[in-house]
């Protein structure tokens, strides 16, 4: 068991010294400051977008020549780190009071806070789900760190100032579409550590790196990195209610768009769904129409999907939707616009009106099928 | 007990409804094109502070916008629905800025404010989605911060419980005031315009707006408290130069890209039953379906 001392007090407003003296003392150590994800778990089980970061962030470690770490915060962390090691993680940091658990937001910041200002990461990798959405800002609000929302690619490379000309080597790339995504920027952080990103669940690949890979687990002792004033929020209530819509492991997909034109026509995609064995899944200009309940969305703010078939009606292709379902492995545009975007990744584009040809489908399908 | 309510909320540009002249011929923004909206989750906020202001009597509801001086337009809209008043943080300096910069900025400005009980704001813009100015505002001012808030249950003796909605369920909880609740676009939809105060208030006016009129009209404005809506510098908020605008912000845009697409050869049919059903054999076939 490693002792840690935490060398700085947890108060939040005295941000901007802390960042700068950080960042100073980042520079020279460069070849020490590892890349490190955020996990989160429930149930005893760690959630299926840290495993995907682990195995993308086990990629970025390797491109830049340093460990890969991983950090859990919570009870009953017991063995924790076997379903952690075999993607590839070098460390697993161990943060165990039973007041972590459930998630509140300031005793998880203190913890990451403290911890990063101590291990100094270059890069920090959390899943934009609702807690890394939660917790990320707090923590890049403290350590006057950059932070990118719901990246959909992450890469290593250079960059030059175009004002200064100051080059950087090695920078974190941090891709997502934005402005409602009709636009993809590549963002980086060339002066702030850590660099920090989230990223949704499913879009990157979970793969194990070696079944027999081992690292060190280090418990933290967590009195050292969280007080008891930083248990403000109570939770005095918490239903799970898991989730009634699958559309994530669906083979098959049916989903509508704007062009659909209302809730009663996604009727007729459920009824395609149903004769298919499919889910429906909606863009989010169909989602925001409110012709269907968000969490259906596929797309960067949705869920990314990887379906054998993929139907799209009355879909327009907006970046921020094409990032959810591009993996798709046979896509089919039923669109009455016949140079809608979506159509130039589609390999069938069926052109009319979707209430005509969604009710064929379903004919041929049931007139053809044993 | 009454209670001083900030509420945050952003102009955007109606990204939702993306014309296809929104884009420009070099790929870059059209933003003459898109209509400046009061940004969807920040009017879920409002009417939460609404609610409370008919519970608590004696409150008041503040919006707080930062962004171009047309912003004063949801101020204003915010005035017609309820709020007491409202503040546009403008100034060329801020321009640029990413979320951290952002947050420092308005978190300035609530400093400035003074006394508040409550921060509210949408849970995100739908321009940029990132849902980070809200927490990162919260510990700027060392507060805490209630993230996903569906409903506001109650506020009493300095706490507030809220309900949250999560991606797998809900949570209630009891947060001390003051702290920041950050509103999902599930929570109950914003009151419409009261036609009453439409009347009373249609003339409220930023300075940047009086200075458009003709001298008769500013004065008759600038004479009636009620109408003025408040337009603050980075340096009236005591904002470090350092931290604002694109020189505080730690993240740098890159590259933009308008993305295109790596074209597939696609099979084009039409709506043609006996094309549909070639495709729907060979997907059979094929095992895609059935």
């Amino acid at each position: 068991m490693t002792d840690r001392s935490r060398n700085s007090s947890k108060n939040s407003l005295q941000t901007t010294q802390s960042a700068n003296a950080y960042f100073q003392s980042f520079i020279t150590m460069s070849d020490k400051n590892n890349l490190i994800v955020y996990c989160e778990y429930d149930e005893g089980r760690v959630a299926d977008v840290s495993l995907e970061l682990l195995t993308k962030g086990r990629v970025l470690a390797d491109r830049l020549g340093v460990k890969l770490e991983a950090v859990v915060i919570g009870d009953n962390l017991e063995g924790i780190e076997k379903q952690i090691f075999p993607y590839g993680a070098d460390t697993v940091y161990k943060v165990e009071d039973k007041r972590l658990f459930p998630y509140t937001s300031n005793p998880h910041a203190a913890v990451l806070i403290n911890l990063f200002r101590e291990i100094k990461p270059q890069i920090c990798l959390m899943g934009a789900t609702c807690i890394g959405r939660d917790l990320g800002p707090r923590v890049s609000s403290c350590l006057h760190s950059g932070l990118t929302a719901d990246c959909t690619a992450l890469e290593i490379g250079d960059h030059k100032d175009p004002k200064t000309g100051k080059e950087y080597t090695e920078l974190l790339y941090q891709i997502r579409p934005a402005f409602g995504g009709n636009i993809v920027a590549t963002i980086v952080n060339p002066e702030c550590r850590p660099q920090m990103a989230t990223v949704r669940e499913g879009v990157m690949k979970k793969e194990i790196f070696n079944e027999e890979h081992k690292g060190e687990v280090v418990n933290l002792d967590a009195k050292k990195y969280v007080s008891d004033e930083d248990f403000v929020v109570e939770i005095i209530d918490r239903h799970i209610e898991k989730s009634k819509v699958n559309i994530k492991n669906s083979p098959i997909i049916v989903a509508g768009g704007y062009g659909v034109g209302s809730k009663e026509n996604f009727q007729l995609l459920f009824d395609l769904a149903n004769t298919l064995g499919a889910e429906v899944g909606a863009s989010r200009a169909a989602v925001d129409a409110g012709f269907i309940e968000h969490e259906r969305q596929i797309g960067q703010t949705g869920v990314t999907v990887r379906p054998k078939l993929y139907i799209a009606c009355g879909i327009s292709g907006q970046i921020q939707h094409i990032a959810g379902m591009q993996e798709s492995s046979i896509i089919i545009s039923i669109n009455n616009d016949p140079n809608a975007p979506i159509n130039t990744i589609a390999d069938y584009v069926i052109t009319g009106d979707m209430e005509e040809i969604v009710p064929k489908l379903i004919k041929y399908y049931k007139k053809n099928s044993k | 007990m009454s209670l001083n309510i900030i509420v945050l909320a952003k102009q955007v540009p109606d990204t939702r409804n993306v014309g296809k002249d929104a884009m420009k011929e070099d790929g870059t923004i059209n933003r003459a094109a898109l209509p400046a909206i009061f940004n969807p989750e920040d009017l879920n906020a409002l009417e939460q502070a609404l609610r409370l202001k008919e519970t608590h009597p004696g409150s008041t509801v503040t919006l707080l916008t930062m962004g171009l001086p047309r912003a004063a337009e949801i101020v204003r809209e915010a005035i017609f629905r309820g709020a007491d008043g409202g503040i546009v943080l403008t100034d060329r300096a801020l321009g640029g800025a990413d979320t951290l910069a952002t947050s420092y900025s308005l978190a300035q400005a609530v400093k400035k404010f003074g006394k508040c009980d409550l921060i509210l704001g949408g849970r995100q813009a739908i321009d940029g989605d990132t849902a980070q100015v809200g927490p990162q505002i919260a510990e700027k001012l060392g507060i805490p911060q209630v993230t996903y808030a569906e409903d506001i249950l109650d506020v009493k003796d300095g706490k507030v419980t809220v309900k949250r909605r999560l991606e797998h369920g809900v949570e209630t909880v009891v947060a001390p005031l003051p702290c920041v609740v950050t509103v999902n676009g599930s929570a109950a939809d914003c009151r419409p315009r009261n036609a009453k105060r439409v009347m009373k208030y249609k003339y409220a006016a930023s300075p940047s707006e009086l200075a458009k009129l003709s001298e008769v009209a500013a004065a008759k404005v600038a004479a009636n408290p009620d109408l003025n809506i408040a337009e603050w510098s980075a340096a009236f908020v005591e904002a470090d130069p350092e931290q604002i605008g694109l020189a505080g912000s730690p993240t740098k845009v890159k590259a933009i890209e308008n993305v295109v697409f790596t074209a597939k050869e696609s099979r084009r049919l039409d709506n043609n039953d006996g094309q549909i059903e070639e495709l729907v054999k060979e997907l059979i076939a094929n095992h895609t379906i059935g």
